[in-house]
């Protein structure tokens, strides 16, 4: 297949998705039971100054989608002046509201706190795929020995676990040893310097080592069953044949074969991964955007609900496109020809 | 001393629960340099556990029970692994069946071919190991250039004489192509035999030809061994087989061989099927379908007797006697 | 039907399939017999103490007592019946969604399976619990609320599994016979194509329970359970950061392990399953090499025994 096609069609299948996204994330605050917008745009909790801005930001007094007496009129510009549309534009200019707890706007915060999650992220996703990859090749290699089952358990039991419940054990284990809340020992600053950010690392091991398990599973299970596959085709045949070693097999032919179909795993994994971003995120007080959602849902401030929704569903869509435009670079089957 | 000297080689399959199937019963030849030997028979005589044997490739649940395979004198299955992945390629190469898959589908095909030649320290400088590779391409009729392509690219000729090329890429002293020129339509087959006899004569190779077109015996092959149910039906030179057959499994195959000097003479067919491994008739393998068939042939398994210099026959009926 | 049972007979040869089956039933035993084996009422009024709080196991609390005083064994053990019930409609739900889809999907084919498949491929894409979190904080807490999120988002992988294994049985000889003596599609779906996907199905059924209770358990977790019942979930919502710094073990320890305990006794069931239906490759070509070498004595090591017992090949991520 012509790889300009392959990239074309999954880029707009991204932007599809995304504005997909977007409609939803509009209506779903907006038409379910409780319309929480409205009632909390009468909040007392509110200054009437936020008040205001609120209700011309989302045009609370226009119609929601679509102005349909404009639209009889033949005003078919006037019939887009809608929520929606104050919606969507709003978003066009990085306006993603305003917390009803911090008053704060909720880009802001989200920017504040963003990087905290991806350093997370980043961090327990590159472990997990080093021991995954490690892992399930060993397993799959050694199919039907003792190591092999050991691993298999080892990853459905893991499968099981629930990621909060994981993190909840691992503090109980690390009590004394490690700190178990927060990002950094408080008084510690960034100007001081590397004081700041290993302590920043300390905090950091515990809540990456519980996304790191559980994650590990899965990429055990799907490697497992990659290279089993390979494993079996002729071209490994050929190169024992050659009077290849086993480990030149494995790392030099089976290895590239086997991690193309973990590139889109991992993509398609980042859905339940930023799960349990939010529940690691929890348990540790790690002030991520995880966390922050968890403390939206309990204070009921839906603006951030919404904009935190809408960050992570953005990444994950940009990551997917990026693994396939990835996959599209290293399988040359996919290359232009 | 010859190049290649078998004996006695048994190989079983293990099933899963435990039991094993004789898939190989006691099979040897002789190969001297430059000579080529044909080895022929039905879809799972087996024909290819011979081979994958020798080079001991045999799948997971494969055993060599017994036998000696001597390249050179040195008895290759009593090398450890080690020992034995040096004389693997370099000495001794394969030709796969149906090179669909026998290349790796993500590296280009010029680097698999120099992997063979770096690994075995055939040339070290890079401008010599791809001078190497396009002498190979070339020797096979493929324009250099194509080494930088991937085997998607390539038609199915091609890469079945990618693979030779490949095969070749040490120098070595004996190849064995498995089915080389089966899944290829009539005119590729003919260009891949060609090739593969231009090879054996400049490079004075040994070949060993797995097959079950005996057309392709018949132009390339010195001797002729003729395996059926798992041991060696009758062996000797391919003028002796296609003249004085005497067992009577050759003959049916030989009868079934279109004769192109009488068109017009039925072809023959033998009735039945070769037995499944797990269902062996006691005695001989062939009894069930043989023409020629005795009382004693269904109790005793016939052993294979020299009835002539260098003309074994498993039958204790062959048509002189 | 005859297929089931063979499959039941493949299971019970299978130790890991068996082991889930009994962690399985112990976990339904003690939900259906909750009302005779818990010893208190897990939702009654108790006066309690300062001293009762969290206090840790005795005679009269084999687990000790949660944050506001109330026994641990018995909401452990009424727990378990929100978790099964979630588990099972949940799944059941995901299931009859995904078979639906993936059948019309793959049987029809055409715009049918294009718009299908990009429907799944969509949701996908869509961060899983932070969805649910935001449908459940709208819509509001509740136990049925719960198992419809959950059950409305679970049938994706279901049906392309379904769909193409519907697409590799359409063309065989007995559907292509039905449709020569004239059956409707209908017939031929129902009759023909259903039951040979039904075994998959079931796999993947098993598998989405496990699934199903750990996400309630998640969110339950994270503050969104159904405030009126006891779920394990929500025995470790609010009160866990109190109880890690009082090394209140008994009540942090127990409802998260029996989440492990259920859900992986539901996948060592569904991956045997799985296997059974869907066998993976069992050997390859870098095995053991002195394993070929029979002739010596001595020097070929065993055979590892030809799986028996485990195997599962998925490409469930999670």
């Amino acid at each position: 297949m012509q790889r300009s096609d392959y990239l074309i069609r999954k880029v707009l299948f991204g932007l599809v998705t995304l504005a997909v996204v977007v409609g939803f994330n509009f209506f779903l605050f907006r038409i379910l039971p409780g319309d929480p917008v409205k009632s909390i745009a009468r909040s007392p909790r509110l200054t009437q100054e936020a008040r205001e801005k609120l209700r011309i930001e989302f045009g609370l007094d226009k119609p929601v989608f679509l102005d349909v007496e404009r639209l009889g009129k033949g005003d078919v510009i006037g019939a887009f002046d809608t929520q929606f549309t104050a919606y969507v534009s709003a978003l066009a200019h990085g306006n993603l509201g305003i917390s009803f707890r911090s008053r704060r706007a909720v880009s802001e915060v989200l920017a504040e706190r963003v990087w905290r999650t991806v350093v997370l992220v980043a961090a327990g996703e590159m472990l997990a795929l080093v021991l995954g990859t490690a892992l399930g090749l060993i397993s799959a290699w050694r199919r039907g020995t003792r190591v092999d089952m050991g691993i298999l358990l080892w990853a459905l039991f893991c499968w099981g676990l629930p990621t909060f419940f994981l993190g909840i054990i691992l503090l109980i284990l690390a009590q004394g040893l490690l700190p178990v809340g927060g990002m950094v020992t408080p008084g510690l600053k960034p100007e001081n310097g590397w004081a700041y950010w290993s302590d920043v690392g300390k905090h950091l091991i515990l809540p990456t080592l519980t996304m790191a398990i559980i994650y590990t599973s899965a990429y055990i299970l799907i490697m497992r069953s990659s290279v089993m596959e390979v494993l079996s085709e002729d071209y490994i045949l050929t190169a024992k044949a050659k009077g290849m070693s086993t480990f030149r097999i494995l790392g030099s032919e089976a290895l590239k074969n086997a991690i193309l179909p973990m590139v889109t795993m991992i993509a398609l994994n980042l859905a339940y991964t930023v799960g349990g971003a939010i529940q690691v995120e929890t348990v540790f007080s790690w002030p991520g955007i995880g966390r922050l959602m968890y403390e939206a849902v309990t204070m009921r401030d839906y603006p951030v609900l919404q904009g935190t929704f809408l960050l992570l569903a953005v990444a994950v869509i940009a990551a997917n496109l990026a693994a396939d435009i990835l996959y599209s670079m290293l399988d040359p089957r996919v290359k232009a020809g | 001393m010859s190049l290649l000297e078998v004996r006695g080689l048994s190989i079983d399959y293990v099933r899963e629960d435990g039991t094993a199937l004789h898939a190989v019963e006691d099979v040897g030849f002789t190969l001297d340099e430059g000579r080529s030997l044909g080895l022929v028979g039905e879809s799972g005589c087996g024909k290819t556990t011979v081979i994958l044997g020798i080079l001991r490739l045999l799948p997971a649940q494969g055993r060599i029970v017994s036998g000696e395979v001597l390249y050179k004198g040195a008895d290759l299955l009593s090398l450890s692994e080690g020992e034995m992945r040096k004389y693997r390629w370099k000495h001794l190469s394969i030709v796969f069946q149906g090179a669909m898959n026998a290349l790796n589908p993500v590296r280009r095909v010029g680097d698999q071919i120099a992997d063979a030649i770096k690994l075995h320290m055939i040339a070290n400088d890079s401008r010599e190991i791809e001078a190497r590779v396009d002498q190979l391409l070339d020797m096979v009729g493929i324009t250099p250039r194509m080494s930088r392509h991937y085997p998607h690219q390539y038609s199915g000729g091609m890469r079945q004489r990618a693979m030779i090329a490949m095969a070749l890429a040490c120098s070595p002293d004996l190849l064995i192509a498995d089915e080389p020129t089966t899944a290829l339509d009539v005119m590729i087959q003919a260009q891949i035999l060609e090739l593969l006899q231009n090879l054996q004569r400049k490079l004075a190779l040994s070949i060993i030809i797995v097959t079950h077109d005996l057309g392709v015996v018949a132009e390339m092959c010195d001797d002729v061994l003729v395996m059926y149910g798992g041991r060696t039906a009758e062996y000797a030179s391919v003028d002796t087989i296609f003249n004085e057959a005497q067992h009577p499994y050759t003959q049916r195959l030989l009868q079934a061989f279109p004769d192109i000097a009488n068109p017009s003479s039925n072809l023959a067919f033998i009735p039945g099927h070769p037995p499944p491994l797990d269902m062996l008739p006691p005695g001989c393998r062939f009894e069930p379908r043989c023409h020629r068939k005795q009382g004693i042939c269904a109790v005793q398994t016939p052993t294979l007797e020299a009835i002539r210099p260098n003309h074994y026959v498993a039958c204790p009926f062959w048509v002189d006697n | 039907m005859q297929q089931l049972e063979e499959i039941w007979r493949a299971f019970l040869r299978k130790p890991m399939g068996i082991v889930g089956l009994i962690m399985l039933l112990a976990v339904v035993f003690v939900a259906l017999s909750a009302p005779w084996l818990a010893p208190y009422n897990p939702k009654e009024k108790i006066d309690v103490e300062p001293g009762d709080l969290l206090a840790p196991p005795d005679a009269e609390h084999l687990l000790g007592r949660d944050d506001a005083g109330k026994d641990v064994l018995s909401q452990l053990i009424y727990g378990a019946r929100v978790s099964l019930t979630v588990g099972f409609v949940a799944s059941f739900m995901s299931m009859v969604i995904g078979t639906t889809m993936g059948l019309i999907a793959g049987y029809r084919g055409g715009r049918i399976d294009h718009l299908s498949m990009r429907l799944v491929d969509f949701l996908l894409v869509i961060p899983v619990l932070p969805l649910m979190l935001v449908l459940i904080s709208i819509w509001g807490r509740g136990l049925w609320k719960i198992i419809l999120v959950i059950g409305l988002l679970g049938w994706t992988i279901t049906a392309r599994l379904v769909r193409s294994q519907v697409l590799s049985i359409k063309e065989r000889r007995y559907i292509l016979r039905a449709r020569a003596v004239g059956a409707s599609h209908y017939r031929i779906a129902t009759r023909h194509v259903f039951p040979q996907v039904l075994p998959l199905v079931l796999a993947q059924a098993v598998l989405a329970v496990s699934d199903a209770i750990i996400a309630e358990s998640s969110l339950s977790f994270l503050g969104l359970g159904d405030p009126m019942l006891v779920s394990w979930g929500m025995m470790l919502n609010f009160a866990f950061e109190r109880a890690i710094s009082r090394r209140a073990w008994w009540f942090l320890l127990p409802p998260g392990f029996a989440i492990v305990w259920v859900s992986v006794g539901l996948i060592l069931i569904g991956s045997t399953l799985e296997e059974i239906v869907n066998p993976s490759l069992k050997s390859h070509h870098l095995f053991d090499p002195r394993q070929m070498m029979a002739r010596f004595e001595g020097m070929a090591p065993k055979t590892p025994a030809p799986d028996a017992s485990t195997g599962v090949e998925t490409e469930r991520s999670g």
